[in-house]
């Protein structure tokens, strides 16, 4: 059965400025015990989307529904919503100092947690809790570090209490938001090692929120690609990562350096994500893609299968045949792009690769000059 | 350039030459009288060279001293002791104005886009600084020269007249470089350049970096905490912890054959965005955290979370040794002390440098070892 099932999900900020339309129709099923990696970058949406559900983003127009558990997540009142916050699912924020009260001892703010919701239990007990949560999260001398304040924790440390308190009330969902980008790399590896062991020991399902395509590649069992408060792709990790569609996660492969695409050129992606006051018409990559054709100027593509199983879906124009890195995949998006691309396309093209020659070279035509003005101009509205 | 100040004649190949530079902060405390009751061991005793036109990558974690570092190579921090040899002179006991021209030859590119522009200065006007302090160019002449430079970074030269607040977070770096390029420096240091830029924005930089580097033979002392970016922008790379260099060599032989077990662990915990590589890993989870570098410990700093740790560790802190089995580069023969080369065990030298009693052989896993103790 599946545990969370988000259906078209819409949330937008009016502000002084124009309506910021964050989320934009996004669905997507979360199954008990699995973990849905969201990658995507600033301004993607992937954190008010998750914020949205749990309703930490007051002022918000949202539209949409939300399952949880047989109740919608999004028509619960804020009494309702207290009781399943924290106790059926909780959350891990990326900065743990910020997250923890500075001036209440660890222990006392996990058991303050405890007894909120469950309130039968006594001090005493809840204390106890305490400290076999902190065990259980790895903390040392846990009996003794209860009673320390937040900053007398490491960064590392800080993360696992907030871990420990996720885990208090076994909730059925996790949502971690970025919990390891603060964190050195040896420490990042120890928090997502104790993350993926208490994950296989309760069977708690993680949302993993992340912009960092190496933690995803880690511990992801399904990934959603979002760009400009939509997903661009979704599909089980392997296929993203080994036959990625959409020319997004195409591009974000590319451009991480690594060790096997040797060379001395990375392949970035021109441009910069669009304001989301002030969206592109279409496809809202089109800006950027080094495919785009006719059709993705004026229409936005729907999430639509991509493979036989229907459970790799990307929202592109490109046929479904175009998934992957192989050579065979190249020609046929190739072939796709001679025939359908008209000037105007071409022109939005060859403005995505000047701004790139631009970078590389150092050399440019007058002409070249004025399509990247242009480009720009759209890029620095936000 | 003063010439009482220059100590050897410029070697052709090395730009910077770090020696045995050591860098303490005092801890302060009490209230009305503050007294030093410690220091804090920022930087103990290191020396590295960096290559004209080549890049050093200079990785570790937060309190490894990096920062510092490099902010003592800029001369922005006055060295506790050692020397700093930058073109065949010696800037560490340098006065104010004895330093200006220096400052001209080194520049700095920082993390964070947003804090290392005044907001409410023009882009102009920023990026025409340099010229303004150290007077090259004024008027009409200076903007000619700053929009060439927004030109060449990539940045619209019309845009010369709007805030920072209307770029976005890659093209403020892109200012941040223009800026630093401005003076044409010999040596700019990359300070975590592209660590708060978006994935696909960051590759824009790196390739605009690289770029430059070509043009006009810049060398960078790169420093950033993502080890695929260092491997793939540096010539050579040294791993600091705690303070000290714990190995250096050529990135690809430091990457393929890392023989400290600090550099293993680092390179096993960080994420390769790749599931196969990732599940086939065998990752090195280490102890704890890293050590307060106020009281460092004894022997070699790494023994309490090193998985291959014995009892001398804790006692003798081992040097930096050469790998002897990397035979040096054709034609470079051993070097003589005084030889205009890079001596060969310095780290940012050709050699792969070591400092453990037990460095790790290809194939030797630590994996088995480092889980005993993973949730101590």
């Amino acid at each position: 059965m599946t545990l969370l099932e988000v259906k078209d999900l819409h949330v937008s900020f009016p502000t002084a400025d124009g309506v910021v339309r964050a989320v934009r129709g996004v669905s997507f099923d979360v199954e008990p015990g699995r973990t849905l990696g969201i990658v995507g970058e600033s301004g993607s949406g992937k954190t008010v989307l998750t914020q949205t559900l749990l309703g930490l983003t007051p002022g918000a127009e949202v539209a949409g529904s939300a399952e949880f558990e047989g109740a919608d997540l999004l028509q619960m009142t804020d009494d309702q919503l207290r009781h399943v916050r924290g106790a059926r699912i909780s959350v891990i924020f990326q900065d743990p100092l910020t997250s923890l009260h500075p001036l209440y001892r660890i222990g006392w703010q996990i058991s303050e947690m405890i007894r909120a919701h469950e309130k039968s239990v006594s001090k005493k007990e809840a204390g106890d809790r305490a400290v076999v949560l902190l065990r259980r999260v790895g903390i040392p001398r846990p009996e003794t570090r209860v009673n320390d304040y937040p900053h007398q924790f490491s960064g590392g440390m800080r993360q696992r209490a907030m871990i420990a308190m996720a885990l208090a009330l076994e909730p059925k969902l996790i949502i971690a938001d970025e919990p390891t980008t603060a964190l050195d790399a040896t420490v990042q590896a120890q928090i997502l090692d104790l993350l993926l062991r208490l994950q296989q020991d309760s069977g708690t399902a993680l949302i993993m929120i992340t912009h960092d395509l190496g933690v995803v590649a880690d511990i992801a069992d399904d990934v959603m690609v979002m760009y400009a408060g939509r997903a661009a792709e979704k599909a089980p990790k392997r296929d993203v990562f080994y036959a990625p569609h959409h020319p997004y996660t195409k591009g974000l492969l590319e451009s991480i350096p690594s060790s096997k695409a040797a060379g001395d050129r990375l392949k970035p992606i021109p441009g910069q994500p669009p304001s989301l006051i002030n969206l592109p018409s279409g496809c809202k990559f089109h800006p950027r893609c080094g495919y785009v054709f006719d059709r993705c100027l004026t229409e936005e593509p729907a999430l639509h299968p991509v493979a036989e199983k229907g459970s790799h879906t990307s929202a592109c124009w490109l046929p479904a045949g175009a998934a992957g890195l192989s050579a065979e995949a190249e020609e046929l998006r190739e072939q796709v792009v001679q025939a359908e691309r008209g000037k105007e396309a071409a022109g939005v093209a060859a403005a995505a690769l000047a701004e790139l020659g631009i970078s590389g070279t150092g050399e440019e035509t007058a002409e070249e000059s004025s399509a990247r003005a242009t480009t720009d101009n759209e890029g620095s509205v936000a | 350039m003063a010439s009482a100040t220059r100590e050897s004649k410029p070697d052709d190949d090395v730009l910077v030459r770090v020696e045995n530079v050591v860098k303490h902060f005092p801890v302060k405390a009490g209230g009305f009288v503050r007294h030093t009751v410690g220091q804090v061991h920022a930087v103990d005793d290191v020396s590295l060279v960096i290559e004209r036109g080549k890049t050093l990558g200079l990785v570790g974690e937060t309190g490894s001293g990096k920062s510092t570092l490099a902010r003592c190579v800029a001369g922005l921090l006055p060295v506790t002791s050692g020397r700093v040899i930058f073109n065949g002179t010696n800037i560490t006991r340098l006065s104010r104005a004895a330093m200006r021209p220096y400052r001209r030859e080194v520049q700095m590119i920082f993390q964070d886009p947003y804090s290392s522009l005044n907001p409410r200065r023009r882009v102009g006007a920023i990026i025409g600084d340099p010229f303004a302090i150290h007077k090259t160019a004024t008027g009409a002449e200076r903007k000619r020269q700053v929009q060439e430079l927004m030109e060449r970074v990539g940045l619209n030269p019309e845009h010369f007249n709007r805030f920072p607040a209307e770029f976005s977070g890659g093209q403020r770096q892109r200012i941040g470089v223009a800026r630093a390029l401005a003076l044409r420096p010999k040596l700019i240091i990359c300070d975590e350049p592209v660590s708060a830029l978006d994935v696909s924005i960051q590759a824009q930089v790196l390739n605009l970096l690289s770029d430059l580097q070509h043009e006009y033979g810049l060398s960078y002392l790169f420093i950033a905490h993502d080890l695929e970016v260092v491997r793939h922008v540096s010539d050579k790379v040294a791993v600091m912890y705690l303070g000290r260099i714990g190995e250096a060599g050529p990135a690809e032989e430091l990457y393929d054959k890392p023989r400290h077990p600090y550099t293993v662990a680092l390179l096993s915990a960080a994420p390769a965005a790749d599931p196969d590589t990732a599940a086939a890993r065998q990752r090195v989870i280490l102890v704890g955290d890293v050590p307060s570098p106020i009281d460092p410990p004894a022997g070699c700093r790494f023994h309490p979370r090193c998985p291959k740790a014995q009892e001398i560790c804790g006692k003798v802190e081992p040097p930096l040794v050469r790998d002897d089995s990397v035979p040096p580069p054709a034609g470079d023969g051993e070097p003589g002390p005084d030889a205009g080369q890079p001596a060969a065990d310095v780290p940012g030298g050709w050699a792969h440098v070591t400092a453990c009693h037990f460095p790790v052989v290809p194939g030797e896993s630590l994996a088995a070892v480092g889980a005993k103790g993973e949730l101590a």
